[in-house]
């Protein structure tokens, strides 16, 4: 996993609520035994007319917005389905960052877990950074995960909240796995108390 | 201190906790299906890593597969048969239990889970589909993960995780005729939005949810996602323990006794504390249908379109006149006697015996409209083979349903079984996003008895006209 500090770049405002995972990638797009190249894909439905060309006023189609490495959304961004391939395909597209008022739980925790900051802000704050979005390559917002701060092209800065552990492991690109390996020998112990009457599944 | 259900399944599988809180949580079931789980078994090899608890482990195919009557002989869809083919090579290659297309028990993961007693009382369960919620309904903590976690549960047995928060929704009173599982869920969601559970490990109770079948609760926990919330749960009780006495993965004889003596002792203490608690009347929730592209979108089946000129919220205001356009509807029209083109009776949520027959009552000695292609899909191939042999199926086929195979089918178009642009579905299934059942598919969500309602009429029709 790519590790993530400080990131300068482009924003593209979406400002549509309870953007679901079919729309960030439609269940036709998780027919992959890979987890790259799906960017392609990311989006489609709002993305691309029913012949495969672009929807001119979509706003990953807008020219300013084609190396955007953040998207400020709103509400409830990422519900419904558990698939990873939703941060996958914004990964490929180049998204680091994406900043809303409110997030599904499963989607969040997926993020973090491929290398993407997923931020909570006030919907106050929200707009602002929508604004500064809707500016394209004039104004670059800055993430700063170590200060958990959101820089305005202006210089303000918007303070952030981030798990501590989860921040440690964007920071320093750390897989989970290895880290719970180290509690193997409590694993273990765990195991060696389970009642005798839970059921194990064998082959049948 | 008193506990709540949550809290006392929490609690028993702390492994180990971390200096900020994060626990170290042991899955004592982890069932893998072929669409999130390859990337997951490419990192184990990667790594050169096993999975550390086969015993704990079930793989099914569902998603991906074809309904048809011929999928034996072969998949033809080379995407969709190149997952099942790596699924089958995973499951060899570490070890893993299988249910293949050829064998009985394969089927939705949802429904093979509890069918098989795989899923039992206590138990933490997770899967790489979101809709593992419904296992709640069995007194498990049960969720859905991404394929990150996947790859973590089969490497270590373990998730990390924080606890949620406590949330309670009791439903009082009496149901009445016609009215399901499906229907309370929906009103829930309607009541509390599809946000109205975040962070939250939602417990149904209430007399309503006590009265349901082992099916209904099901049902009602397969949507706790819907409404955001992590999981779903109710707490098992005599209904749970009888469903479970017998299953083939379930513990038999003294290690039954044995269990079922631990799950008496799950149920939320007297006085447990709840961080937000929503209460709703049985009496008023009626049959329900969804008029727009989220699961909150939902009315009454007696009930009217609603005008986003009543809503004083700008951008929800928008969102309702998209989603009224998508889903080409007008504010203020009776949404009974929408003309509907397809019906599909399925999915991990309406899949189960017991929906089936609610279906079969209604659409018994009648046909389907002409124009309407209806389906039924059953959640598994014991299912199936239960419809069949005890008539349900026979009923269902003569009034001119298709009676297919187990599998996801129309509730997620990435099989054969699609919408068209345009075509407005009847669906038992859980999401009406725009696209889901196929690019442009218009879907309602409703319970199995109104989607044979709207099939033998070709319209939205409230179920208790027909009962």
């Amino acid at each position: 996993m790519d590790k993530f500090t400080t990131l300068t770049a482009v924003a593209a405002p979406l400002n549509v609520a309870n953007v679901d995972t079919d729309k960030i990638i439609p269940a036709r797009f998780l027919k992959t035994i890979k987890r790259t190249g799906l960017g392609k894909s990311l989006f489609a439905d709002m993305r691309y007319n029913a012949d495969g060309s672009e929807k001119a006023d979509f706003v990953l189609n807008q020219e300013k917005y084609r190396k955007a490495q953040i998207l400020v959304a709103g509400d409830n961004f990422g519900c419904g389905s558990s698939r990873e391939h939703a941060p996958w395909a914004l990964l490929d597209f180049g998204i680091r960052c994406v900043i809303a008022p409110s997030f599904a739980d499963i989607f969040f925790n997926n993020c973090f877990k491929n290398g993407i900051l997923p931020i909570r802000l006030p919907e106050d704050v929200c707009a602002k950074l929508m604004d500064d979005a809707a500016l394209g390559t004039n104004a670059r917002l800055t993430v700063d995960l170590e200060r958990q701060v959101v820089v305005r092209p202006n210089g303000e800065e918007f303070a952030f909240n981030v798990d501590p552990f989860r921040k440690h492991c964007l920071l320093n690109g750390l897989d989970d796995i290895g880290l719970t390996l180290e509690h193997t020998a409590a694993i273990d112990a765990y195991e060696a108390r389970q009642p005798a009457w839970q059921p194990k599944i064998h082959g049948a | 201190m008193p506990r709540t259900l949550f809290d006392k399944i929490w609690d028993a599988h702390v492994v180990d906790r971390l200096e900020d809180g994060t626990c170290v949580l042991y899955i004592d079931r982890h069932l893998v299906h072929e669409v999130t789980s390859p990337q997951a078994f490419e990192g184990l090899r990667m790594a050169g890593r096993k999975v550390r608890r086969v015993e704990n482990t079930i793989a099914v195919v569902d998603h991906n597969v074809p309904t048809d009557a011929d999928r034996l002989k072969g998949v033809n869809e080379p995407e969709s048969k190149l997952q099942i083919e790596t699924l089958e090579q995973n499951v060899a290659e570490f070890g893993v239990t299988y249910f293949p297309m050829s064998d009985a028990r394969q089927g939705i993961v949802h429904v093979v889970g509890p069918e098989q007693g795989i899923s039992l009382p206590g138990m933490t369960i997770v899967c790489g589909d979101s809709h593992t919620s419904t296992h709640g309904a069995m007194g498990a903590l049960a969720f859905g993960i991404g394929t990150s976690e996947v790859e973590h549960v089969l490497a270590t047995q373990t998730l990390l995780q924080k606890p949620a928060k406590n949330m309670l929704v009791r439903v009082d009173g009496k149901l009445a005729p016609g009215v399901t599982g499906k229907d309370i869920v929906l009103a829930i969601i309607g009541k509390i939005g599809t946000a109205g559970g975040t962070g939250h490990v939602i417990e149904f109770a209430g007399e309503a949810i006590r009265s349901l079948d082992m099916a209904g609760r099901l049902t009602v926990c397969n949507m706790a996602i819907e409404a955001g919330a992590r999981a779903g749960l109710i707490a098992p009780d005599e209904t749970t323990f009888e469903y479970i006495k017998g299953r083939p993965f379930a513990p038999q004889g003294q290690d039954f006794e044995a269990a079922v003596a631990y799950w008496k002792t799950l149920p939320s203490d007297e006085g447990a504390q709840y961080d937000k608690v929503v209460v709703l009347d049985a009496a008023e929730i009626a049959p329900e249908v969804t008029w727009g592209t989220n699961p909150e979108a939902v009315i009454p089946i007696t009930g009217t379109v609603p005008n986003p000129a009543d809503e004083p919220d700008e951008a929800k205001r928008g969102q309702m006149e998209r989603m009224l356009s998508y889903m080409d509807l007008k504010p203020g029209q009776k949404i009974a006697g929408t003309k509907v083109d397809v019906v599909f009776i399925g999915s991990c949520t309406n899949s189960r015996i017991e929906d089936l027959r609610q279906a079969a009552a209604v659409a018994k000695g009648k046909h389907v409209a002409p124009g309407v292609r209806a389906l039924v899909v059953p959640g598994s191939g014991l299912v199936k083979k239960q419809a069949e042999d005890e008539g349900t199926a026979q009923i269902l086929i003569d009034a001119g349903f298709e009676w297919r195979e187990a599998g996801c089918s129309m509730c997620l178009g990435m099989n054969p079984d699609k919408l068209t642009p345009g075509q407005r579905c009847a669906s038992t299934s859980n999401r009406n996003f725009e696209g889901r059942q196929g690019p442009g598919g218009r879907t309602h969500l409703l319970s199995p008895g109104m989607a044979a309602a709207a099939a033998v009429t070709g319209v939205l029709t409230d179920v208790r006209e027909l009962i």
